[in-house]
């Protein structure tokens, strides 16, 4: 038989149907395998018990454990144990989770604030699953004052500072074309640490919590998304070829920075909530600092351009306001895969700001892709400027 | 029970190091006044919990029951032999067998006939005992006994046939119950510590040629469960379940006299103890002596080491006894004497 002919019989058989030859085989496989009596195919060994403690709260005199169960089989946790002693008030108990189910144990204890807290889950085959408290402290709960406090800490390290830093506008538009491109690189080296600095800290969470969501890889996710994301709205933004070039590449920078500071704020509102983080002034100006460098990435492509005020401000608070809902998200609802994605998101949308700047920086006209040692030196003044104001924060 | 812990993170310590004031922070904790620790359950009242674990275990599901080996002693089957002499004869088969060791969390034992720990065996100085072993498990096992025995019935390897009891395979051993006291057996195969740990002991009491004094006797073994296999325990006890002496506790009669065989097997930690409320106890270490050599209400043994204890209580109520190691009592060892009138 050859091919036409085979071709010709199918002929009469609608696309669709093609279509789902596979998935139906597909799906008649896994019932053969999954199906009662199945083909044998039991897991082999013991059954694998791996739970996650997504959150541990603190009350007065209250432990209380976020847990899901991130392994392939069903885990019953039997006990809990806290510094080699059952905890006889501790309950539900016995906690059974299924996969990817997620539950609560809550025990009475007078904890110590300040005290480091070695938590166990001792499940129904003998496991023990460690949460450690590494120092104990009261879990803010969601009230006007705990959300009142991160908002401020989320102005003073996100908006002001930004807002201070877009005031080198009235300089830049003096400025010689020379020192705009300049600090156009500058912006790129800027832009390209947080992203690496980002994408550490998410790939660092992404392993402390539960893993069956994707672990690290949710940072890339996240990257892959905001990045895709953002040259959509920058070739829309391009098509409507309303207002001028700067103002869409500000926009950009001012979305990418402001998703940043939402994994910033984020970290912030974490480390404050489980009581890891003093907020003392070195931290605060550290971030400030930090942060100020960003409001001239923003201003820089708009500064041989006409402006007013208001786009500005709006641009500031794209910028800067994100840094308050990430204290919020992560004094109140933290989870590591959240926070994992939150953070590659901001790590995408800085990649895709810095391949939108980078054409500015290469040599002259046609011919050489290379940068310029204008271009060069800025992106490396950026990258080092912002290894400096790290340390203050650090 | 050993768990990793790590300190405070990056910004933590960052924090700490820049040594300032937090800007706002949130007001600590305001943990309730908690009772004394060695209070006892009197001094607790009606409060909702104790130390103890969540929940309880079913000794039905188990096979066995703590309460019913505190006081089965097994006398054997009993002959005379040409001289005159008693003859004691038991057969001992070890088995796997699931248990439930804290409420909960079950446990893959190597048994002593179905039990955690093995039957306690009972004779006189001087008896014949004859213990036929059946190594119903799938792995080497052995039984080991302290006393005054040949090498053959050593129970170790290179003993001869008696040190190397392949699964199916059956050996008995025999000798002369001697010296009068409070002994033990347990496995002997390699590798040693996971033997014993698994399950596989139990307590032997030879008793002096007259006897002691009529009392209530109980046995306890010391013993703990490492559930996760880190050479440390998760789970401590007296005959295995964790406080099952302090959810129901040992009813005595006050002024009644209370003799309590105690056998440390504890694997993975150095020492274990006893500590008696409300009480003082003679100690009669390894019951080798009828002279107590000690009066005193805490005593600590090695692996391996007993001592028979007696003790009258003089006043009614519940008094607590455990190991005088904290992390031991809170991870199950800990009971109650009931004394009533």
């Amino acid at each position: 038989m050859t091919a036409p002919a085979r071709r010709e019989r199918l002929s009469g058989v609608p696309t669709w149907l093609l279509a789902l030859v596979p998935l139906l085989l597909a799906a008649a496989l896994a019932a053969v395998l999954l199906g009662p009596g199945g083909a044998g195919l039991d897991r082999n060994g013991i059954p694998v018990e791996d739970v996650a403690v997504e959150r541990t709260v603190l009350r007065p005199g209250v432990i209380e454990l976020h847990v899901r169960n991130d392994g392939p089989d069903a885990v019953t946790v039997a006990q809990v144990i806290v510094n080699d002693a059952y905890l006889p008030g501790a309950g539900p108990l016995p906690l059974r989770l299924g996969r990817l189910e997620a539950g609560r144990l809550t025990a009475p204890y007078d904890w110590i604030e300040g005290e480091a807290y070695e938590i166990g889950l001792l499940t129904s085959t003998g496991g023990v699953i460690a949460a450690p408290v590494e120092v104990a402290a009261r879990t803010p709960s969601a009230d006007a004052s705990f959300l009142g406090l991160m908002g401020l800490v989320g102005i003073y390290v996100g908006v002001i500072p930004v807002s201070i830093g877009m005031l080198w506008l009235p300089f830049a538009r003096r400025a010689r074309a020379g020192v705009i491109t300049f600090i156009l690189a500058l912006t790129v080296g800027l832009l390209a640490f947080l992203a690496a600095d980002a994408a550490v800290e998410g790939i660092e969470i992404a392993g402390t919590g539960s893993q069956a969501f994707g672990g690290p890889a949710l940072v890339i996710v996240g990257a892959v998304t905001a990045f895709i994301a953002l040259s959509g709205v920058d070739a829309w933004l391009r098509g409507r070829r309303r207002g001028a070039e700067g103002y869409r590449l500000s926009a950009l920078i001012a979305t990418g920075i402001g998703l940043h500071n939402l994994g910033e704020g984020l970290a912030i509102g974490s480390a404050y909530a489980a009581g890891e983080l003093a907020l003392g002034a070195f931290l605060v100006i550290g971030f400030a600092l930090h942060n100020t460098t960003e409001g001239l990435a923003i201003i820089a492509p708009v500064a041989r351009e006409p402006v007013r005020w208001w786009p500005l401000v709006g641009l500031g608070l794209l910028a800067g306001a994100p840094a308050v809902l990430g204290t919020w998200i992560g004094g109140v609802a933290f989870t590591a895969p959240l926070a994992a994605f939150l953070l590659g998101f901001g790590v995408g949308a800085i990649a895709q700001v810095c391949v939108q700047l980078l054409p500015g920086l290469r040599t002259g006209s046609g011919g050489s892709r290379g940068l310029s040692p204008l271009g060069a030196g800025g992106i490396l003044a950026g990258l080092a400027l912002m290894y400096a104001t790290g340390l203050i924060a650090a | 029970m050993r768990m990793g812990i790590t300190r405070a993170t990056l910004l933590g310590s960052a924090a700490a190091a820049a040594g300032l004031a937090a800007a706002g922070r949130i007001a600590g904790p305001a943990p309730a006044a908690s009772p004394p620790p060695d209070a006892g359950p009197a001094a607790h009242g009606g409060a909702a919990h104790h130390a103890a674990a969540a929940g309880s275990v079913d000794p039905a599901a188990n096979g066995f029951d703590p309460h019913a080996i505190l006081e089965d002693f097994d006398g054997g089957v009993v002959s005379r032999d040409a001289a005159g002499r008693t003859v004691r004869e038991w057969t001992i088969v070890a088995q796997n067998r699931e248990i439930e060791v804290a409420p909960g969390v079950r446990y893959a034992a190597w048994t002593y006939n179905g039990r955690v720990p093995g039957p306690t065996l009972r004779a006189t100085a001087g008896d014949r005992m004859r213990i036929r072993f059946v190594n119903g498990g799938d792995h080497v096992h052995t039984m080991h006994f302290h006393g005054i025995h040949p090498a053959a019935m050593d129970g170790i390897p290179g003993s001869g046939p008696g040190g190397l009891v392949h699964p199916g395979e059956a050996f008995t051993y025999e000798f002369t119950a001697e010296p009068f006291g409070l002994h033990l057996y347990h496995c002997h195969s390699f590798p040693l510590a996971i033997h014993i740990a698994k399950g596989l002991y139990g307590a032997v009491v030879i008793d002096p040629p007259g006897g002691r004094p009529a009392a209530r006797e109980l046995v306890m073994v010391q013993n703990a469960f490492d559930t996760n296999f880190d050479a440390a325990n998760e789970v401590y006890a007296v005959n295995t379940v964790a406080f099952a002496y302090f959810e129901r506790p040992i009813r005595v009669r006050r002024g009644e006299l209370v003799r309590i065989y105690l056998v440390n097997v504890l694997e993975y930690d150095p020492v274990n103890s006893f500590h008696l409320h409300g009480n003082f106890f003679h100690h009669f270490p390894t019951g080798t002596s009828l002279t107590p050599a000690e009066y005193t209400d805490t005593i600590s043994q090695v692996q391996g080491q007993r001592g028979i204890l007696e003790v009258r209580f003089p006043h009614t109520g519940r008094f607590m006894f455990h190991a005088h190691k904290s992390e031991f009592a809170e991870l199950g060892w800990v009971g109650l004497f009931e004394v009533t009138g």
